[in-house]
């Protein structure tokens, strides 16, 4: 029983002369060591991928690059779109334009189509949310349709408007609402007994619930299905519009596919990367700044 | 005694399918103007449906619960709440949770500077200014409880509802909350119906103290005056007979006659 609190007392000057040692190291740490530390950490976050992409591009240049290849090297692929490149926004009239206007163009058709979508997505999941009938009776419609694939819906699209750009607009609205719908309404019936009960004790009438209690609590549920909403949209897009030709992204890719021009279709798959990229970033800042406070309580 | 909230022979019971279960049972409760009584039980006695059915969020079943001689079936802000886990709006800040109340309150009655002033005056009660900007994930626990009770007070209530308010919070900081709240109520005046569980703190806290029956069915098993002079001293009362009777009377009742039996 003596030896563990002799070993204590033996023990207890070790701590005080770690910290002095410690405390002097800590006093000679100039700025030039703070420096060097988060130049290593950024490096530590910039190297890998680095290093991955030029091994992949390396890769792809050993594979493809020998005569003969189905696919171009990515060497190949530069110098075969530079121009598209160097110079976006040309436009020779009709569909011979800059991958800037084709993007455009696509970015207008998925802002108009994703706009109507998560209104109208927000509005059918508070009411799917909020009333157990409307669950009862518009659940099973939403289940069975989400579905069904973007482009199903293409045909009929068409043969209702008669004109490609309505239709494709149709298609992403009907693509990105799906989950827009269901995550609101998980969102919606998540809200806490504790918040409706403030709300009650406060008398908040419906709009005021609506705008002060259960918006701010269902918008991070919001959000999810509006970032899955928008990568939907994107998705769809590009199908889209091989489908029903004009300016458009995905045109351009179909158009390249028939002119056998692989390179094209490699850089015009990039700039797509990029930009669905982009988009869920853009989504994804907003909830950030939106919902700042909310998921922690 | 005059009457100020009445409970007046109220009955409560749930409906699941076809079975009915009797939560509560025949509650009679007069409560004066200024008064700060606390219900005491075990849990699942239906302590927290009585506070509940006070407050307007569950209806009764039979019976009527009066104030100030009108019945109130509906919540609204004159029976403000401090609920146990303090239900603070994580999106607003310290501020504007009080301030929601606040507005929506006194919309009316108090010009946009004074609600302001009004919202400052509750938070300074509370000893909570200096966090007025910080949203409830940046505080505490007892700080967030503190909040919940300036959001309450600042509705100016005529009845304030204490569901166990200190239920979630450590043994000190507990103790630091029931004397802000007993200073509070002193300075002010509130009419008080507090939950509990802590035999101390309703002796400590209540004039009178509801000691409830084991459920279902539950009924006001006996009610107990404490006639301790305030202002009241936590640390006098330790010795004190009076403290020590009334703690005795409110153990025996709990742990003699009415022992909690684990539900099956």
């Amino acid at each position: 029983m003596t030896m563990p609190a002799l070993k204590a007392e033996t023990t207890l000057p070790l701590p005080a002369s770690v910290a002095t040692v410690h405390n002097l190291t800590v006093r000679r740490a100039p700025a030039m060591e703070r420096f060097l530390a988060e130049g290593t950490a950024m490096a530590g976050r910039l190297l890998p991928p680095v290093i991955v992409i030029s091994g992949l591009l390396l890769l792809w240049e050993l594979l493809c690059g020998h005569a003969g290849s189905s696919l171009p090297p990515p060497s190949q692929v530069i110098s075969d779109t530079w121009e598209l490149i160097v110079d976006p926004f040309y436009d020779r009239g009709g569909l011979d334009k800059g991958l800037f206007w084709h993007m455009s163009a696509s970015l207008q058709r998925v802002g108009l189509g994703y706009a109507m979508a998560a209104l109208a997505g927000v509005a059918l999941g508070t009411l799917v949310g909020q009333s157990t009938w409307a669950m009862r009776g518009l659940d099973p419609i939403f289940q069975v349709l989400r579905t069904v694939p973007p482009l199903a819906w293409l045909p009929l699209s068409l043969a209702a408007f008669r004109q490609g750009h309505p239709a494709a607009i149709f298609v992403i609205f009907i693509t990105a609402i799906w989950p827009i719908i269901i995550n609101t309404a998980v969102g919606i019936r998540n809200i806490p007994q504790d918040y409706r009960n403030v709300a009650a004790v406060l008398r908040l009438n419906h709009l005021e619930f609506f705008w002060k209690i259960m918006v701010p609590s269902a918008a991070p549920y919001i959000f999810t299905g509006l970032r899955i909403g928008i990568g939907l949209s994107w998705l769809a897009i590009v199908a889209a519009e091989m489908l029903i030709g004009g300016v458009g992204i995905g045109f351009f890719i179909w158009d390249a596919w028939n002119s056998s021009h692989m390179s094209e279709i490699i850089l015009a798959l990039f700039y797509v990367g990029i930009t669905g990229f982009i988009l869920d970033r853009i989504v994804a800042g907003v909830a950030h700044l939106v919902t700042r406070g909310t998921s922690a309580s | 005694m005059t009457a100020y909230l009445q409970i007046d022979h109220v009955d409560k019971s749930f409906k699941r399918g076809s079975t009915t279960s009797e939560v509560l049972k025949d509650i009679t409760l007069t409560i004066a103007r200024g008064e700060f009584v606390s219900i005491i039980g075990h849990s699942g006695c239906g302590k927290s449906t009585l506070l509940n059915i006070v407050a307007g969020l569950l209806p009764v079943t039979s019976g009527a619960v009066l104030l100030e001689g009108k019945e109130v079936n509906e919540p609204g802000p004159d029976r403000a709440v401090v609920f146990q886990n303090h239900s603070l709006l994580p999106w607003l800040t310290v501020y504007d949770n009080v301030r929601m109340g606040v507005d929506k309150v006194f919309s009316r009655t108090k010009s946009r500077a004074e609600r302001d002033a009004w919202t400052l005056h509750n938070l300074d009660l509370v000893q909570m200014t200096h966090a007025k900007d910080k949203r409830p994930s940046e505080i505490s626990g007892g700080m967030k409880q503190r909040v919940g009770i300036a959001r309450a007070l600042a509705m100016e209530p005529k009845v304030l509802l204490l569901d166990e308010p200190f239920g979630a919070l450590d043994a000190l900081t507990r103790a630091h909350l029931q004397d802000s709240v007993m200073s509070l109520q002193q300075k002010l005046g509130n009419t008080v119906l507090m939950i509990t569980h802590d035999v101390d703190e309703a002796v400590l806290l209540s004039d009178r103290i509801v000691m409830m029956t084991n459920g279902p069915s539950a009924r006001i098993g006996e009610l107990l005056d404490v006639p301790l002079p305030r202002p009241r001293k936590r640390l006098e009362m330790a010795t004190n007979a009076t403290y020590l009777k009334c703690r005795q009377r409110v153990l025996e009742f709990l742990y003699e006659r009415h022992h909690f039996v684990e539900a099956a």
